[in-house]
Parts: structure tokens; sequence; C-alpha cells
């Protein structure tokens, strides 16, 4: 009984932290959410990245590291809509910190603040691992994302009225450089009107729909399940028939599928970085989309 | 919303003007003024206020909104049902399964082999026990679930419980018939599990996850490294404890675990259990040295359980979607002390003999499951139990032999497992599993289980 308690005051010594900071801790599910936290809360928020680029946000583990983080958040910001169902709801049972529980204000679901695309008339499991509340992957077209932006900001002055201007001055001249960014953007990518896109799953829709392209299929047959032999051969035979210009594969996708079709269709395939550090030159959100469009128009020969 | 009000009386009043002269279109344009000027207040008022998510829904929306009304059925809670069904090929019969050495747990495997408890199971095709979960938020404080084992006539509840998170920072309390929090297999339903049985140790101990109704408290440190202490008391009917009339807690337990990352590919727990119960009145059914069977029952049988678990998980930049790696070990000890009456003669309601019982025993498992290509898994896990030692009175005065009881002659039981399985998507996985089944005093089992086990309806998240 002594050994054990001596080898529990010997973990606990090892695991407690230097001197907690005043700053509030923010627990950001994905990267995109993590490099707005950045933008609007500067020194002032201590973020935690709990995924990596390169990991698929839907499939992601509760394990215990970020647990611990829960436990010590004041405010989580994720997509919501389902996105983080797998791992998220675990995560908020078992960190008993009550800040962040759904309905309080340290709840932040960036998908509610904005109309959602592809939202299902009725839902089944035979369709696949389908979104009932829409597709969430909202981060990726930046008029939504000033949106949430907005909101966030307003968020954040909530929970830290501390620093409740800063948070206003941070967020004003975010939106005010946002919008600029937008409209080169916007201006920037007209020739990708129209084009027409395979993607490996619907994670671009918000993209391919700020930039007036058409996403002719995936290559997933179903959400969340892998093509198999048969679909991918029927994929083959689609776009024989209706060719499209793109195919795109986001940097956490597997890349075996994309590359095949590449091979078999001498379709363009272009790598996108899909969330901040999905590539080295996407290292915040300004850069997100300025690495993005110019993947895109280089691989259009633009 | 709000400025349609006015603008609409406006629009009214305006309306019944309808054959206006001069005057009147003066006062129309000073009342055209005024609504502008109403409306640029409201839109300055509204771009202050904080907009709620149903406001700046509205502003970007095109119709996206539901306009069904919402049923009674909106706060209903998540209901899933898990179906498990196997064929097994058992070289040697299941009915005469004994883990060599040890005490038959108890739990709802080893009489029908319809459960997932103790033993192999049936011959042939059969359905095993069908769980049912229900589970959702009471209350802005409480959530609660409920799982119940469905077999033939009979319903098994294996967990019913409520739970606070965070109301105390890093409390969570539990309350109600919940799996034990000890080890780490124990709190795992068995459609999570990576094999289609238990491990041996948690057989022998336990006879299958073990269960309580009590109290839980859990505390979680606010340490970057997961750090995590937990509490519990309850009844302890289950075994090895047993049901007895009184007031207080029969059963303790604490645990420990702690947690972490290394890089971004790499997450591991560790743990360290203990356990504490009383076996009032505990019989098991034994053979003496010429075979014929005896009916022997503890009595005042403190029964403590010690363990370590561990549990690493590797994955690729984290993404376990490609390819995935899991190994997990536990071993447990236990020591249990205080009476045993041997052969209870019905007729006289006495004991042949009767003495002093102390025990000590322990066993361990490891696994480990990789996943090569996405939803396609490996695994293999090797259990070894030792009945270690069994003091007993009457042996030790030689009014009887050791033989006398067969159960408990000496024994290492152990067993030797792999597996491979397909899961066509996150709800459905099937099996085939292949062991070598050394848990019986003689004999080596060959088994061969095919199994499917799928889940319809609303699919909680497993922990770590």
């Amino acid at each position: 009984m002594r050994m054990f308690v001596t080898c529990v005051l010997v973990i606990v010594a090892t695991a407690l932290p230097h001197t907690a900071l005043a700053k509030i801790k923010a627990f950001a599910c994905e990267p995109e959410w993590a490099s707005l936290l950045s933008e609007l809360g500067g020194k002032d928020i201590s973020v935690y990245q709990a995924t990596s680029p390169k990991q698929d946000p839907h499939r992601v583990e509760a394990r215990p590291s970020l647990v611990a983080r829960m436990r010590s958040a004041d405010i989580i910001v994720c997509s919501g809509a389902d996105l983080e169902i797998g791992w998220l709801p675990v995560l908020l049972q078992s960190a008993g910190n009550s800040k962040v529980q759904p309905g309080q204000p340290g709840y932040f679901m960036a998908a509610e603040w904005v109309e959602r695309l592809d939202v299902p008339e009725k839902v089944d499991r035979s369709m696949g691992d389908v979104h009932p509340y829409g597709n969430p992957h909202v981060h990726l077209d930046p008029r939504r994302l000033a949106v949430i932006a907005g909101a966030l900001a307003q968020r954040l002055e909530e929970i830290d009225p501390d620093h409740a201007s800063t948070y206003k001055q941070r967020s004003a001249s975010f939106q005010e450089k946002w919008s600029a960014s937008i409209q080169r953007w916007e201006t920037e990518a007209t020739s990708l009107k129209g084009l027409r896109v395979v993607t490996y799953h619907r994670d671009s829709a918000y993209l391919v729909n700020w930039l007036g392209m058409a996403l002719s299929s995936t290559i997933e047959s179903k959400p969340g399940i892998p093509p198999s032999a048969s679909h991918l051969a029927k994929l083959l035979e689609q776009l024989k028939a209706e060719p499209a210009d793109l195919i795109l594969r986001m940097a956490y996708n597997e890349p075996k599928a994309p590359a095949w079709l590449n091979e078999r269709t001498g379709i363009t395939l272009v790598e996108l970085p899909y969330t901040v550090g999905g590539t080295k030159q996407a290292k915040d959100l300004f850069t997100l989309f300025d690495d993005t469009i110019n993947r895109l128009l280089q691989a259009t020969g633009r | 919303m709000y400025r349609t009000i006015p603008a609409t009386a406006v629009a009214l009043s305006l309306s019944f003007s309808a054959g206006a002269q001069e005057s009147d279109q003066t006062e129309v344009e000073e009342l055209r003024q005024r609504v502008q000027q109403l409306e640029e207040r409201l839109d300055a008022q509204a771009a202050e206020s904080a907009p709620t998510p149903d406001e700046a829904t509205a502003e970007i929306s095109t119709g996206s909104q539901d306009t069904k009304q919402p049923s009674g059925n909106a706060f209903n809670p998540a209901i899933s049902l898990i179906i498990d069904a196997k064929y097994r090929d058992l070289e040697l019969d299941p009915d005469a399964y004994q883990i060599g050495g040890f005490v038959p747990g108890g739990g709802h495997g080893d009489e029908d082999g319809h459960g997932h408890g103790a033993g192999p199971g049936e011959r042939g095709f059969s359905l095993d026990e069908t769980e049912l979960s229900i589970s959702g938020n009471i209350d802005p404080y409480w959530s609660g679930y409920f799982t119940a084992g469905v077999s033939d006539g009979e319903i098994d509840i294996e967990e019913a419980w409520i739970q606070n998170s965070g109301y105390f920072p890093g409390v969570i309390a539990k309350a109600g018939r919940f799996f034990s929090g000890i080890g780490y297999i124990n709190e795992q339903h068995p459609h999570a599990w990576d094999f289609v049985d238990a491990p041996l140790v948690q057989q022998a101990f336990y006879g299958g996850n073990l269960g309580d109704d009590g109290l839980q408290l859990r505390y979680v440190a606010p340490t970057p490294l997961f750090l995590e202490f937990g509490v519990e008391v309850g009844s302890g009917t289950n075994f090895p404890g047993s049901e007895r009339n009184q007031n207080g807690a029969n059963a303790g337990a604490a645990f420990a675990h702690l947690g972490g990352d290394v890089g971004f590919s790499n997450s591991y727990r560790i743990g360290a259990s203990y356990r504490q119960t009383e076996a009032a009145e505990r019989e098991y059914d034994d053979e003496d040295s010429t075979g014929a069977e005896v009916e022997n029952v503890f009595s005042d049988l403190k029964s403590k359980t010690w363990g370590v678990d561990f549990v690493w998980k590797w994955a690729p930049n984290g993404d376990p979607s490609t390819r995935n790696f899991k190994f997990q070990a536990e071993y447990f000890n236990r020591t249990e002390d205080g009476q045993l009456g041997y052969d209870l003669d019905d007729a006289t309601e006495t004991f042949a003999q009767e003495g002093v019982y102390s025990s000590d025993q322990s066993g361990w498992y490891a696994q480990a499951v990789y996943q090569f290509i996405p939803r396609w898994r490996v695994g293999v896990r090797y259990d070894l139990l030792d009945s270690g030692t069994i003091e007993y009175e009457p042996v030790t005065d030689g009014s009887i032999s050791r033989d006398d009881l067969q159960l408990l002659r000496e024994h290492k039981p152990e067993r030797t497992t792999v597996m491979i399985d397909f899961a066509s998507s996150e709800f459905a996985r099937f099996r085939l599993q292949y062991a070598q089944d050394k848990a019986r005093f003689d004999e080596t089992d060959d088994q061969i289980v095919f199994q499917y086990i799928v889940s319809l309806g609303a699919h909680g998240a497993h922990r770590f």
C-alpha cells in the first residue's frame, strides 16, 4: 500500500506542469481553428492543436493527451456538424470540464454559424458515413470563415472580458485583411470557374462551391468507405464518357487511388493542403488559400 | 425580422391613403424617411448585439431551414443494438470446460454458453448476447447510460448509470451499475474487443466484465500529461464477492491512470488498480479424488486483487485510417483469505471438512493488433495464468488430500490466439479466430471461431 502511494506521488510530481499562466487555454480540434484562434487571440490565448494536418479529422483516437488538454481548456473550437462525432463526445465525457460542454460559452462549433451544403433529406447508414447536419468541412470557403471568425471573436470577448478590446481590434484588422484577400483570390481564380473536379471525399465541397467549379464525383464509393476495385472501374468508365478537368487530393487523403486514377485517365492530379500545415506553403489561413489557388492555377496551366 | 414590423405597419398605413393628395404626398415622404431612419437604427443595433447561430444562418440561408415541426422524438436518447453471432468449431466439449486451478468465475457465460463471460461458448452456430444500449443527457447536470445483454429468456442489465462530468472541475461522478474502472479491458464492452472472447485472466478472476452497483469518482488532474485517479465503492455481489445482507459497501476499488503521447504517432496509457471484496457465502461445485461431486462453500472470504495495465497505440502521423498498431497487456494478482467448507451434506447441512483457506494466484495476457491495410486487421494474443499457492487447513493437517480439490490442483493455464478481421465499415466487423487453449488440466483444445459483430443505430465513440 505504501508502495502504491509512493508510486502515485512520483507520478504526480513528474506530471505536474510549470506554474500555470493567466491566459485562457483554447483547444482546437483541427489546425484551421488553431490558426484562426492565433489570428484572433494572439499572445492572449494559449492554443492547443489536437490534430495534425496529416490526420483525417473523422478518424481520431480519443487519446489520453487529448483528455488532459480538454480538462484544462477554457474554450474548444471544432468544426462540429458531427465531423468529430467519433472522438469529441468521449473527450467531453472523460475530461471533467463543465466549461466546454455543449450549450456552454466554452463550446464553439464552427459549422453552426454558417449555411451548410449537402444537407441530406434523409439519412441512412446504407448511404455510408453521411453527415446528417450537412457537410462539416466548412473552413474551405473564406466567406464562411469570415462569418465564423466574427462569431468566434465575440465568443472570445465573452469568455475573456479582460482582453475584450484586444480581441475586437484583432478581429477588425483580421476581417479587413481577410475581405481584401477574398477579393484578390476571387479575381485570381476566375479562370477556374466551371472546371469539373473529382475528389477523394466531399471535403472540398465548399472550396469547389466558392470557386464556381463543379464536383463531378468522389473516389470514395460512399462517404467513409474506401473505393473497391469495381467502384474504381465504374469511375473510370464514367470519366471516359464525361471527363473531368482535375483530380483533387487533400494532404491527408490516401495517395494510391488518386494516383491510379491520374495514371489511367491522364487527368491532372492536384495535391491541396486542405488545412493549415497541409503543405509547406500553407502556414496560416491566408497562405492556405494562396497556396490552394496557386496549385489549382498551376495544375490547369493558367 | 424586427425591421419588417414597422415597415409593414407603415406600408399598410400608406396603402390606405390610395388617393393621396399633395399634402398626403409630403406626409408619405416624411413617413418613408422615418421608416428609413428606423431601419438604419435597427441595423446598427443588430450589428452591435451578438448574433445567435440561428440568425447568422438565416442571413446566408437560402432554404436549408428545416420546415418540419419538431416532434416529441427530438429528445429521444441514442439507441443502438449490437448483434453478435458466431460459428464455432471446438475440438473438446465446451460443457466440460474449466480453467484448471481456479475457482470457476460467476458471470453469465459459464452455464449456457450464450454469454461472453467464461468459457469458449457453444459449438456450431449461435447467436450470442445481443446488446442494447441507450444513452443520452438527462438534464444539464447528468447524463445516463444503459446497456443490457439480451439472450434467450433473460435480460441481463450490464450497465445503468448516471454521470456528472465537471460540476466540480476535473471530477467525474458515476452512480448506478457500471463496469469497474480497474484494468484496461474491463470497461470495454465485448463488441469493442479485438478478439472473440475475454482474456483468460479476466474469465478466471471475474467471469467476464466485472461490474458492480455503487459509486465511482474519478478525478482528472489539470496536467498536460493525462493523470486520473478513481475510487469505487459498491455492493460487491458479483464474483469473487457474493450477496450479503448488510449495510455499507461490500467492495471497494481504486485505480490510477497515466497517459500521454510520444510524438504525433504514438500514445500510451499505464494503469494500476486495486480491488477488495468479500464473499459472505460463495459456493462452487468441485470433485474429490474419486471423482464424486462435492459442493464447497467459501465464507467470510476476503478477496483482494491488484493489477497493472498498459496499452500502446501507434498510427502514422496520428491517422489510424490506413494503418495502425495496438499493444496491450495486463497483469493481475489475487489473494483470498477466509473459510472454506468442504463437501456440504444437503441432508444434515454440515460440511465434511471446514477450515481456513488462503490462495495467492495470478495471471496476465498480452495482445497485439495490427491494421495493415484499411479495414483489415490481424491480431495475436497470449494468456498465461498461475494457480499459485492454495492453502487449506484440512489438506495441511492430512484430513483430505490436495487432489480432493480437483478443480484447484496446480496448473498454469495458457492459451494462444490469432485472429484476422475485416470491417466493412465502423459499424460491422467480421472475424476469424483460432486459439490453442490449454486452460484445462490435461487437454489442449483447438478452437476456431467465425464471428460477425454489428451495430445498428447511434454508435457511441469508444474510449482509448
